[in-house]
């Protein structure tokens, strides 16, 4: 498997990068980790004719704490994500999701910002993303915005990133202390995508749950915030019919694909078991 | 310390220094492969080397129209691009089959399978020649395609084989239908029909072994160097069996077979994948022999998995007769074969389906039939053993799952049914109703020692307390005890049944002992890994007393090596092995008389010793090996010719018959459908061990290409034919993670035929573990009246028993 | 296409070359640099075997393009026995432990199992069969392999290891 020619670039800084895709236009793609884009030109899938490599941006690498949210980069890698202490203090669901990533290998060189904005259905952060509120800031030719993560999704491979658009930095609302979080994956080995995901953020007081956010992964052409889902819980102790509820919520938002993880019907079931798993965990982890 | 002890304690180290037979010597090979220092077909790089890539079929059963290579010519760096059209002229656009069929090396008029290779572009290096592929233009007109094997003998069923429509008596006899490929009976179908009859108790299961692939981590490839001014033909590739390679280049090519040199160096796995000839090797060949430069051929993985060598795809419909007590009386068994496009099946020409009578198993049933028929599809064609010999996985599936049947139906203990129908040591050597002869087994030792050690009364126990807290809703998880116990038949094989084109199935040794002591030795066989380079030198060591440090072993080059049939269906050990202890008899008789001459006494005054003949009586008076080996060049007897050296070419009297007791204890989660293995113990019998560390090895590899076949691994088409995931994603090679620990252990019983007494052991785990692990699937969900659950048990396969079973409403 | 002019180390040693942008680290190193340790066994990043270090990271070179690697350092299975030349701690344990059959994974897997000790020199087994998840091997069914990387920690950390009776 060879991919097809390209020309290569390595620029220094944001601006530098937004302006060579403006130039190179739409046969122009950014690479990040390569981890997705590399197999897809291998079996030419993809054959962009210029790669333009975001690995020699220094802005965009890093991991801070930005009054009530963290900020990371898009180039920060999974490794560093999972070595984060300040993210393990704050909002530890996102290393647990990025252990669930691939394999050591491609943790190493596999970015944030990739797994974020390529739009492959497949990827973890997206649907932890959403259940976190995220928003995520972009530089372009017509300068920088913010996008929520919660309208980012638009279909498999297709995003809210506009052509010449790159993803700069992500940031994230620290949830509440005492939260209580889980990120539930099943998955036939290590280094696949998931047959269905579930992110659960919930916040509990007293018995009660007084805020609960919920994402699914991989069980239809986007991820998926199981919003309805997650209001069913609100104001419940979590007890046996508001989960089932709930899970029935979710799973009722899906639609996957058949393929060989399984058929659609068992997806979404497990979409449901999943949402069931992660919430009992967050609930163990929740305080208060 | 008295003098015994001494000669005791002398005699000890003098042992320990052969690293011979018996220990757990570390393997040679591991010096270079442990540096990146090995040297596979794909790091070969010769002067002018080309690159040789396939334009493919996207289509499962397409006429083509037109192939235009135009434009791929013109691309600079593209050299040629060869289509049927050009080899047909050399009559080499189709190529026999080691199964008596034809095989399309480039598609002439059809493509019969999805990726089927269609034209082969040579370009300077692989980058362009991937390009090139690109732009070769191919007109196909797709036509109806058959996917079911059961849907090929219809009436009105789409005639894939054009080629031989009208040659209706195939290499295996009558075909019943232009999709039908042969039919193949044994045994006595009226006494076992009569018995049928009347049987107090019988089964009928459709047991599926489902198709999968051997997908060794390094692919199939090649390259060829021909040398117009000599004529020579050299072949680097990834051969199981180098010299069968040779000779079928030279049949196909019309080079004499001394002007072609087919070396296979160090090989990244086989599995089965590596027997055949494939279209990759031939179209290499004729790059080079039409360009008269070295043309490399590699595969990707993609290809791998969907062109080069399917395994099983075995549909057998199994019957047990039995006694209401348990005695089995009788087994009856069809199988419809998928073989695909081409009859590329890599058994001994004279078995169609390999050696699936064994499919008696290590039970005395007094009578059986079986019948196969093969059968045409629009898939890839191959058919070889993976990881075991011809059939036998298949075989030992049937057999171990029906017993299993067979026990719940009865409402008896599956392994005290096991136990009540071995074939009791005493009667070996045991005919079998399918024609085996067994050379010998003591099956009744060997299945206490494991149930022993596991705890099997326990683990029942266990068992029942977990279903009831199942059904009181208090547990989700199902445990399942699995249990198979397999009788192997291994080293094809004798002459009188065993040949390949032609060939008998022998393997060679050649041993020669250099004057100072050390020695170099060749075999016919071809290592991928098993580590001959370390146990054919214990065997060397053990049988003539030069340590096994200063022998070195050689394999894979045609020129140099003694002809042998290759490394495929343990059959290294059982043979060549076997020839490697009689070449070294041989040389060990000749330096008895060279000692005899040196010490001045009759050769009857001469005894063993280690390393050494010495004096009877007269211990101090000795010649060790190394001093005999020096006398053999310098002043051997009068009248003797000088040298010391031997070959044989050995033709085993029998097949071996390894055997063993697996268990396995499994959890499963009703609710994902995922299995977690909690123990896996194998204790196997392979008569005489040489290498404890290495047996222990390749128990472990094999093992977890069990647990892959039977947990998930598979090729699967959808209805138009397209093949499914075919990639490491999809294709399921477990990780470290999913893996289970394995617990190994083992019983000797020798072979009574074999040179040295061992059978061979790299393919038992595979063939006795797949039939455990799906016996530990049904197990757990038998007791809730799920029936026969068919492989491949991945988790939505085992979720949708659960879910037709009603299991998940309480979810 | 452009060829891109790249500087990286390999194995301690400056290298200097003229590249196609598309060409992977994997043919770089096996076909320009004549390094045919690293093997290619999957084509799509699953099974590990082209695996080298580079700075300090464990990558895939088969999913890595050449010019990514420029100004990085790079040790292959070519590198990483010790300065005599003798096997290094690694490559005795895989020997001693039988940690390999066909050979064809293992510069991968030697070159992963570097980097988890040099992050995690004590690794309990639950640590290593995931610290080598990104490696395939068909033959040994890891057992094995688990071992050999529990030796090598053991012999640089010099604490003893004992071998568990078959």
């Amino acid at each position: 498997m060879i991919p097809g020619t390209f020309d290569y670039y390595r620029p220094q800084t944001v601006d530098d990068a937004v302006g060579l895709l403006s130039k190179l236009g739409e046969e122009a793609s950014v690479l990040a980790g390569g981890h997705s884009l590399i197999p897809l030109m291998k079996t030419r899938f993809a054959s962009p004719h210029h790669l333009v490599d975001l690995s020699g941006i220094g802005d965009l690498k890093g991991i801070s704490v930005e009054g009530d949210d963290i900020v990371i980069g898009a180039m920060t890698t999974q490794f560093e994500l999972i070595a984060s202490e300040e993210l393990e203090r704050h909002i530890p669901i996102i290393a647990e999701t990025s252990r669930l990533i691939a394999d050591p290998q491609i943790r190493y060189k596999g970015t944030f910002g990739g797994n974020v904005a390529n739009g492959d259905p497949g990827n973890d952060m997206p649907a932890v993303m959403m259940c976190l509120g995220a928003s995520y800031s972009v530089s372009g030719p017509d300068g920088n915005r913010d996008i929520a993560a919660r309208d980012f999704y638009q279909g498999a491979y297709f995003t809210a990133l506009e052509h010449g658009e790159i993803l700069t930095a992500v940031r994230i609302p620290i949830p509440a202390p005492g939260h209580g979080s889980a990120y539930e994956k099943l998955k036939r080995k290590v280094g696949d995508y998931a047959t269905a995901a579930a992110a659960v953020v919930i916040t509990m007081a007293g018995g009660t749950c007084t805020s609960a956010s919920i994402g699914l992964t991989n069980v239809s052409e986007t991820p998926l915030w199981a919003s309805d889902a997650a209001a069913l819980l609100v104001g419940s102790s979590l007890d046996k019919a508001s989960v089932d509820a709930a899970v029935a919520a979710a799973e009722a938002i899906t639609n996957p694909a058949s393929d060989m993880r399984g058929p659609a019907e068992y997806r979404t079931k497990m979409a449901g078991i999943m949402v069931r798993r992660a919430l009992e965990r967050a609930k163990s982890r929740a305080k208060g | 310390m008295n003098d015994q002890t001494k000669i005791d304690q002398d005699r000890a180290e003098r042992t320990e220094k052969l690293q011979g037979m018996g220990c757990k010597r570390k393997r040679v090979e591991d010096i270079r492969f442990t540096q990146g220092k090995g040297s596979y077909v794909d790091d070969l790089k010769l002067p002018g080397m080309l690159f040789g890539d396939f334009v493919r079929s996207p289509h499962a059963h397409a006429r083509i129209k037109s192939i235009d290579t135009s434009r791929a010519k013109a691309l600079p760096g593209v050299i040629a691009v060869l289509t049927a059209a050009d080899l047909k002229p050399l009559g080499l656009h189709y190529m026999p089959t080691l199964a008596g069929d034809v095989q399309a090396v480039l598609a002439e008029e059809k493509v019969l399978f999805q990726n089927q290779e269609v034209a082969f572009v040579i370009a300077e290096d692989r980058y362009i020649a991937s390009d090139a592929t690109e732009l070769v233009d191919v007109e196909y007109e797709a036509l109806p395609c058959i996917v079911d094997p059961f849907k090929s003998m219809l009436p009105d069923a789409p005639i894939l084989r054009e080629d031989i429509q009208d040659k209706m008596t195939g290499a295996h006899g009558p075909r019943k239908h232009p999709n039908h490929i042969f039919e193949w009976m044994i045994g006595d179908k009226e006494a076992t029909d009569a018995v049928f009859a009347n049987a107090d108790v019988t089964i009928k299961e459709m047991l599926v072994d489902h198709r999968t692939h051997p997908s060794p981590l390094e692919t199939c490839q090649s390259v060829a160097s021909f040398d117009k001014v000599k004529g020579e033909l050299t072949l680097w590739g990834t051969f199981q069996a180098p010299h069968v390679i040779r000779t079928v280049v030279s049949l196909i090519s019309g080079l004499p077979e001394h002007k072609i040199h087919v070396i296979a160096p160090d090989i990244g796995g086989g599995f089965g994948n590596k027997v055949g000839a494939y279209a990759g090797y031939v179209c290499s060949v004729v790059g080079s022999i039409v360009l008269g430069v070295p043309v490399k051929w590699v595969e990707d993985r993609m290809e791998n998995l969907s062109t080069t060598s399917f395994a099983r795809d075995y549909h057998m419909t199994t019957e047990l007769a039995a006694t209401k007590e348990g005695k089995i009386q009788a087994m009856r068994v069809h199988v419809l074969a998928d073989h695909g496009a081409f009859d590329a099946c890599a058994d001994p020409s004279k078995w169609p389906a390999g050696f699936m009578n064994i499919c008696t198993g290590s039970y005395d049933i007094p009578v059986a039939h079986l019948a196969v028929d093969g059968v045409y599809t629009n898939k890839a064609s191959g058919g070889v053993a993976y990881r075991c010999s011809f059939r036998v996985t298949e075989a030992v599936f049937a057999i171990e799952r029906a017993v299993e049947v067979l026990a719940q139906k009865l409402g008896m203990d599956a392994a005290e049914l096991r136990i009540k129908n071995f074939i009791k040591a005493e009667q070996f050597p045991y005919q079998s109703a399918l024609g085996w002869e067994y050379d010998s087994g003591d099956y009744h030792t060997a299945m206490k020692k494991a149930m022993d050690t596991i705890g099997y009364k326990e683990l029942r126990e266990e068992q029942a307390k977990k279903r009831e807290a199942f059904k009181r809703g208090e547990t989700r998880e199902l445990m399942g005890i699995g249990i198979s116990f397999f009788t192997e038949i291994v080293g094809a094989g004798p002459a009188k049944n065993c040949d390949i084109l032609g060939i008998a199935m022998f393997d060679s040794a050649e041993i020669r002992i250099h004057p100072t002591g050390s020695v170099i030795a060749r075999m016919g066989t071809k290592s991928q890994g098993q580590g001959h380079e370390t146990t054919y030198a214990q065997i060397i060591a053990t049988e003539i007393g030069i340590p096994a440090d200063d022998i070195m072993i050689e394999e894979g080059n045609t020129d140099t090596a003694p002809y042998g049939l290759g490394t495929y269906g343990s059959r290294s050990t059982p043979v060549a092995g076997a020839a490697t202890a009689v070449a070294a008899r041989k040389i060990k008789a000749k330096a008895q008389m060279i000692a005899a001459h040196m010490l001045e006494v009759h050769e009857g005054d001469l005894e063993w010793d280690v390393d050494r003949f010495r004096v009877k009586g007269l211990p101090e008076k000795f010649k060790t090996m190394k001093e005999i080996a020096w006398a053999a060049y310098n002043s051997p007897p009068p009248n003797m010719e000088p040298g010391l050296e031997a070959v044989n070419y050995y033709e085993p009297p029998n097949m071996t018959y390894p055997f063993g007791a697996y268990f396995c204890v499994m959890d499963i989660d009703v609710d994902t459908g995922v299995a977690k293995t909690r123990r896996f113990y194998a204790l196997d019998d392979c008569g005489t061990r040489i290498n404890p560390m290495i047996i222990e090895g390749q128990v472990h590899g094999g093992l977890t290409e069990a647990f892959a076949c039977a947990m998930g691994q598979e090729i699967r088409y959808d209805e138009q034919g397209n093949v499914m995931g075919a990639s490491f994603m999809d294709f399921f090679l477990p990780t470290a993670v999913e893996t289970p620990n394995w617990e190994t252990d083992h019983t000797v019983t020798p072979s009574p035929h074999h040179p040295i007494g061992a059978k061979g052991v790299g393919e038992s785990p595979h063939v006795g573990g797949v039939p455990c692990f799906s016996n530990a699937v049904n197990d757990a969900y038998a007791f809730l009246g799920a029936g026969h659950i068919q492989m491949p048990h991945d988790a939505w396969r085992l979720w949708k028993v659960g879910e037709k079973l009603g299991l998940h409403a309480s979810a | 296409m452009t060829k891109s002019h790249i500087e990286l180390t390999i194995n301690g040693k400056k290298v200097e070359a003229l590249v196609e942008p598309r060409t992977l680290l994997i043919h770089f190193l096996r076909e320009q640099q004549n390094l045919t340790g690293a093997h290619i066994g999957c084509d799509t990043g699953h099974c590990g075997a082209c695996t080298v270090d580079m700075d300090d990271m464990s990558v895939k070179s088969c999913m890595t393009f050449a010019v990514q690697a420029n100004g990085a350092s790079i040790t292959t299975i070519e590198g990483v026995a010790n300065a005599d030349g003798t096997l290094s701690a690694l490559q005795e344990g895989f020997r001693m432990m039988h940690g390999l059959q066909c050979g064809f994974c293992t510069p991968g897997m030697i070159l992963r199992a570097h980097r988890l000790l040099q992050e995690n020199p004590t690794p309990t087994e639950d640590e290593i069969r995931h610290g080598i998840s990104g490696n395939l091997c068909r033959c040994t069914g890891y057992v094995n392999i688990v071992k050999s990387i529990q030796y090598a920690a053991a012999k640089i950390n010099g604490t003893p290891f004992q071998e568990a009776a078959e």
